[in-house]
């Protein structure tokens, strides 16, 4: 009996707290999923322009509810677009785009890791000088390096041409490349290298053996970041690739620049959706790898 | 088998020698125990014998081979570190194995050496576990067996012990000592653990600011140490340090130590010094057990008992002996007594000093002054 009524008197005292809790909790919920709206509000802008007619966009205005649906602008702005004089849509650019990409991202991030491993474990005198020169790289705007490019790419015989961009990109991304990687090793205990070098393991075996299987944390993080970054990066495609050369970040500039008469805003919607998947796919698949790399400790 | 022969050792960094002309020798089959506080030195002094570091000065020898320039996988050891430094992504026998994949050992052998190492360790059922799914006890026989799976001939371990529970550790300390007897590998072996040192060694290198204090059989480190450090470093709890004079009583060596108040007592030595400092003042050095609670039955037998009173401060119990602080003038000394007949808090205790045991050391130097041979 005694117990009953002071369960009682808890109870009370309980559902109120609860239901401030879940009060509390609601407001949260409301104000995040108002931001959310807001940043999501341009993409279903895009999204809806890409499966309207164009008379309607033009006679609604660009931001409007959909009253009208067709797909037609999709295979438009894949395959027959005409931009620049060529009428192939953004098909060719975006496989520029995959063939530079790819390339850029598994080498900037082998080189980086290679650098992070020398600059943490094979320290020499003025390492700790070289890398700060490298990490400096991070903090320069991508125009300084304009007319350098321009000249070594010229001497290279790579001016437009997909080669010549991923040369580009993977010196530019070294830097950060460098940076994640060795942050990273400088937690792997240095008495791992001793004891393999005692075991009679060199500098590559090491590498390969120790180094590089405790890796993919780092590695995730470094890919993710090279592929969306060389991907989304477009000043050096616009000014050193032209027309069939270009990567679609490029081609999506000219195309949103060259207009004729009415704006094709259904193709572009079109286009630059499927310039944005890639980049869109990584960070669905690789995004919580890309959180648990960057906040993952030594390893011990 | 093999020795290890160090001698005129320095190491410096920039400015500041961290090693000093270090000698040092290790018999075939010996175990020896480098032991002193951290930064002595000690961890230096064994990454150069592996090759991990360069010596500034001097020549390391193992088996007569000069090896200051052989690379550590061709100086033929094997290391086992203080946080094991066990490859993380591999298995505990790919972590055995890894060292003599890298020597291009046949696979057959390979296998042979693993089971071999495996059931002396008894690790069979660990053998295709990670590191991270074994305890820190495992991790230990694992870094252990890789070490012990080559058949090195030097074998070095790096404070192995110091990073497992107290318990685990004597356990550990024991298994390494019984290693020892039946494999019979020269061992060096860093410790700051004076016990650890005590225990497995057959010869202990004190260090302390990068230089070998004493080397010798751990008894005679113990008895009789070379200075004020190393006295003051092995043994727990530590060596007593009371300041007295030296003087002659009744035509026989004796110390006076000052009780406080004006008043002093002179303790006859049972062996005379073979020498005596300028200034005529000593520091005596008597180890807690050899502090007894005095009566006429001990001293029949013990005929370098000398006696003082001391009142005693505090009482400290642990249960197999109990420790008591007792002042000696402004000194307070460490006595350990049987728990029958310990001293009482607040008793001016009738303190027996076994004199037969004492050293003593002179106060400048801070070294030992010898006895005169018997």
């Amino acid at each position: 009996m005694v117990d009953a009524t002071f369960d009682l008197a808890l109870d009370s005292q309980a559902r109120g707290e609860s239901l401030r809790f879940a009060l509390r909790r609601l407001a949260i919920y409301a104000f995040l999923g108002v931001f959310a709206l807001i940043y999501l509000l341009p993409l279903f802008v895009v999204v809806a322009n890409s499966f309207r007619e164009l008379p309607e966009i033009t006679q609604n205005g660009l931001i409007a509810l959909p009253h009208s649906f067709s797909l037609k602008a999709w295979p438009q702005a894949w395959a027959h677009y005409c931009v620049a004089g060529t009428c192939e849509g953004v098909k060719r650019n975006f496989f520029n785009s995959l063939y530079m990409t790819i390339p850029a991202t598994i080498l900037s991030t082998l080189i980086g890791a290679m650098n992070g491993y020398v600059l943490s474990k094979w320290r020499f005198p003025g390492s700790e000088t070289l890398f700060i020169c490298i990490v400096l790289g991070v903090f320069m705007p991508g125009q300084i390096a304009l007319l350098p490019w321009a000249y070594i790419l010229g001497a290279l015989h790579l001016s437009n041409s997909v080669y010549g961009l991923i040369l580009v990109h993977v010196i530019q991304g070294l830097s950060f490349t460098t940076l994640f990687c060795r942050n990273y090793y400088v937690n792997i205990p240095d008495d791992l290298i001793k004891a393999a070098r005692i075991d009679g393991a060199g500098f590559w075996r090491i590498f390969f053996k120790i180094i590089l299987p405790l890796s993919p944390p780092i590695l995730i993080v470094t890919v993710i970041w090279q592929f969306t970054g060389i991907w989304n990066e477009f000043l050096f495609g616009v000014v050193f690739t032209g027309g069939t050369q270009q990567p679609i970040t490029a081609a999506l500039v000219a195309l949103a620049t060259s207009q004729m008469n009415a704006h094709p805003y259904d193709v572009a919607s079109a286009a630059v959706l499927i310039g944005a998947v890639p980049p869109l796919l990584i960070y669905l698949f690789g995004g919580k790898y890309f959180v648990r790399g960057l906040t993952q400790g030594a390893i011990k | 088998m093999a020795t290890l022969t160090v001698s005129r050792l320095t190491k410096r960094f920039g400015s500041v020698e961290v090693l000093k002309g270090i000698d040092l020798e290790a018999q075939t089959g010996e175990f020896i125990a480098l032991v002193g506080p951290s930064g002595c030195g000690k961890s230096t002094l064994l990454a150069i014998i592996a090759g991990l570091e360069s010596a500034s000065e001097g020549e390391i020898r193992i088996d007569g081979r000069i090896v200051n320039s052989v690379a550590p996988k061709d100086r033929d050891i094997a290391m086992v570190f203080q946080s094991y430094a066990l490859y993380p992504t591999m298995t505990a026998r790919q972590n055995m194995t890894f060292g003599m994949e890298s020597r291009g050992v046949p696979k057959p052998e390979q296998n042979a050496a693993i089971a071999r190492v495996a059931s002396l360790l008894q690790i069979e059922p660990l053998l295709n576990r990670k590191p991270g799914q074994l305890s820190g006890g495992q991790r230990q026989r694992v870094a252990m067996g890789r070490a012990l799976v080559r058949d090195p001939k030097l074998f070095l371990f790096d404070e192995p012990l110091s990073n497992l529970d107290a318990k685990l550790r004597v356990d550990m300390r024991t298994e390494i000592k019984k290693l020892h007897l039946r494999v019979g590998k020269t061992t060096i072996y860093v410790t700051h653990d004076q016990i650890e040192a005590m225990t497995l060694a057959s010869r202990i290198a004190v260090m302390h600011h990068g230089a070998i204090q004493q080397f010798d059989e751990p008894q005679a480190v113990y008895d009789r140490p070379a200075n004020m450090f190393v006295a003051g470093f092995m043994g727990s709890p530590s060596m007593n340090f009371i300041p007295g004079e030296l003087m002659k009583l009744e035509g026989r060596p004796a110390v006076a130590i000052a009780l406080g108040r004006g008043e002093t007592a002179t303790l006859p030595l049972p062996q005379a010094p073979a020498l005596c400092p300028a200034s005529g003042k000593v520091v005596l050095g008597v180890r807690p057990e050899h502090l007894f609670r005095y009566d006429a039955n001990l001293k029949a037998q013990k005929a370098g008992l000398a006696m003082v009173t001391a009142p005693v401060e505090v009482v400290e119990p642990t249960g197999a002996e109990t420790h008591a602080v007792l002042k000696i003038g402004e000194q307070e000394i460490v006595g350990r007594f049987d728990p029958d007949g310990a001293p009482r808090l607040g008793e001016l205790l009738a303190l027996g000093i076994d004199m037969g045991h004492a050293c003593l050391f002179d106060p400048e130097t801070q070294a030992l002054i010898p006895r005169v041979a018997a």
